[in-house]
């Protein structure tokens, strides 16, 4: 039966397609997040015993909706709902009928659903995982996983959330005209999580399971937004950040720092894809956080045709970005850029105006920049210090290989 | 709050590992304690010696005494130490226990320290 590995992709690209897709169209209807889960995961457990034997169907996005809805309306049968439940699914069931009769079939509710995701009235530490569970349906263990959160709290918090979605709290459709700016920004910041998770532990986002995930919803999320510059920003970031990832480790699978990556093994396509969108938002002439955060990394991957990256371009757009966001670890990245355009004497200088800040003492790209600089400048001792709060702060054991040969040099100098 | 962390890690592996390996990995054991206690999140740690020297007692409901050679739980990897942190939750305890060096090279678990009853 050669046809069962066939069914097994197709089940799984409708996973990837379809899920949120039937989510946002089933959830909406019947009121209910948990209910079209339910149902949704038996379709697709359905769809791995059936299509294997019967064939693909030629509408597998219609299929699993009806099936979905067969099994919502066997749900709320034995649950003895209420007959304005019943109501509901009725009316449920003739527009999903009507749905796939139409050549624009499902149509797409996703971006309300990512919206209602990033709410206000969510915790802002779930709206990560909340996406990419409802909008691609990953389960609550990988996702607990990446995070770094005991499985059983992450279910948990996410069937919390889910209990407030599609309810007349958070409605799954999106925001009016006034509130879609900062609304939106919640989503950005959310899409951007998933990919980058919490990088304060000096780990590497490429290898954290969710990252591929992260990029596919930022790719939904710029489509759907055709019309919102900012919202290509976090995509145009991660293909930056993907783009890297084969030279951030060498042949011995040693970590290789950003300066130190060899440019040939940059990914060139997703480079020129992630320029091109650049390109397209700044022509919308309305610049925000995460195009400036996108422009930076444009700059450094400029060291693919000169010989060292634009520091001086980068100092101004991580200027405009501080004054933006006046966020510490901006401030950071700042003092690390003007360390290689002015020197590390006035990196260091930067660097000690943060000197007090409470959410840098654990964060470990604060101390490894620091001891960076320091060691740059010949400050031995601040060096030793600071690269072993660096260790000793690392998740990534090979970043923390690097660390450790670094500050074996200092010891031998 | 206060979390224990206990740290599995392969006796086997410690014990052919080449002195500027053993160097190395006693560096990070140390720049890790730094940072838990530069944080002040350190509350206590030990390691412990090689579980063949370990004893493990029990006595049967009717006074009898048992006492076996090795540890209690005879697994891949074995209790090697522990620390003793102060976090504000769960989520920053695991993330805490996450940095250990043994969580790259054997296992870390992570328990709250439920808190003593009151004598009364």
């Amino acid at each position: 039966m050669n046809g069962a590995p066939a069914a097994h992709d197709a089940v799984e690209r409708a996973a990837r397609e379809s899920y949120g897709k039937l989510l946002a169209f089933l959830a909406r209807r019947c009121g209910s997040v948990g209910a079209a889960e339910d149902a949704l995961s038996d379709a697709f457990a359905a769809a791995l015993e059936r299509w294997p034997v019967d064939g693909v169907p030629r509408a597998p996005e219609a299929w699993l909706l009806v099936t979905a809805r067969h099994r919502l309306f066997d749900r709320m049968r034995r649950e003895r709902r209420a007959e304005f439940v019943f109501e509901r699914m009725r009316q449920a069931a003739r527009d999903a009928a009507k749905a796939l009769d139409e050549p624009a079939g499902l149509g797409d509710e996703r971006l309300g659903l990512l919206f209602a995701c990033a709410h206000p009235a969510i915790p802002a530490a779930v709206r990560a995982p909340l996406m990419l569970q409802v909008v691609l349906g990953i389960d609550a263990a990988r996702i607990a996983s990446a995070f770094l959160v005991a499985p059983a709290t992450m279910s948990q918090r996410l069937v919390r959330a889910k209990a407030k979605l599609a309810s007349a709290e958070i409605p799954l459709h999106v925001p009016p005209e006034a509130d879609l700016s900062s609304r939106l920004d919640s989503v950005l910041e959310a899409i951007y999580a998933a990919f980058s998770q919490d990088d304060s532990n000096g780990n590497d986002s490429r290898t954290r399971g969710l990252a591929v995930e992260a990029l596919w919803l930022g790719g939904l999320l710029a489509d759907l937004c055709p019309n919102e510059p900012e919202a290509m920003g976090p995509l145009a970031l991660m293909e930056y950040a993907t783009a890297r990832s084969p030279a951030r480790r060498d042949a011995a699978g040693r970590y290789v720092p950003l300066d130190e990556q060899d440019v040939s093994r940059w990914d060139s396509t997703a480079i020129e894809r992630a320029e091109t969108l650049l390109e397209r938002a700044a022509a919308m002439r309305r610049i925000g956080r995460f195009q400036l955060e996108a422009a930076i990394h444009s700059a450094h991957v400029a060291r693919r045709f000169r010989f060292e990256p634009d520091w001086k371009a980068i100092v101004t757009l991580y200027d405009d970005l501080l004054a933006r966001t006046g966020s510490p670890v901006v401030a950071l990245n700042r003092a690390i850029a003007l360390g290689r355009l002015h020197g590390a004497r006035a990196g260091l200088d930067a660097l000690a105006t943060l000197a007090a800040e409470s959410r840098l003492q654990t964060y470990q790209p604060y101390w490894a920049g620091l001891a960076h600089l320091s060691a740059v400048a010949g400050d031995l001792e601040p060096a030793r210090i600071a690269y072993a709060r660096a260790i000793g702060l690392t998740i990534d054991p090979s970043v923390r290989h690097f660390l450790e040969s670094r500050l074996a040099r200092l010891a031998s100098e | 709050m206060k979390y224990i962390l206990l740290l599995n890690d392969e006796e086997k592996r410690w014990a052919t590992m080449p002195n500027d390996v053993m160097q190395r990995e006693m560096g990070a054991y140390q720049a890790y304690t730094k940072a838990l206690e530069e944080a002040g999140a350190y509350a206590g740690g030990n390691r412990l010696e090689g579980s063949t020297t370990a004893a493990t007692v029990r006595v049967g409901p009717d006074g009898r005494t048992s006492v076996l050679d090795g540890p209690y739980a005879d697994t891949k990897e074995q209790l090697g130490g522990f620390y003793v942190i102060e976090a504000p939750d769960m989520d920053t305890a695991i993330a805490w226990a996450a940095r250990c060096p043994c969580a790259s090279s054997g296992a870390v678990e992570v328990r709250p320290i439920a808190p003593m009853p009151v004598a009364v």
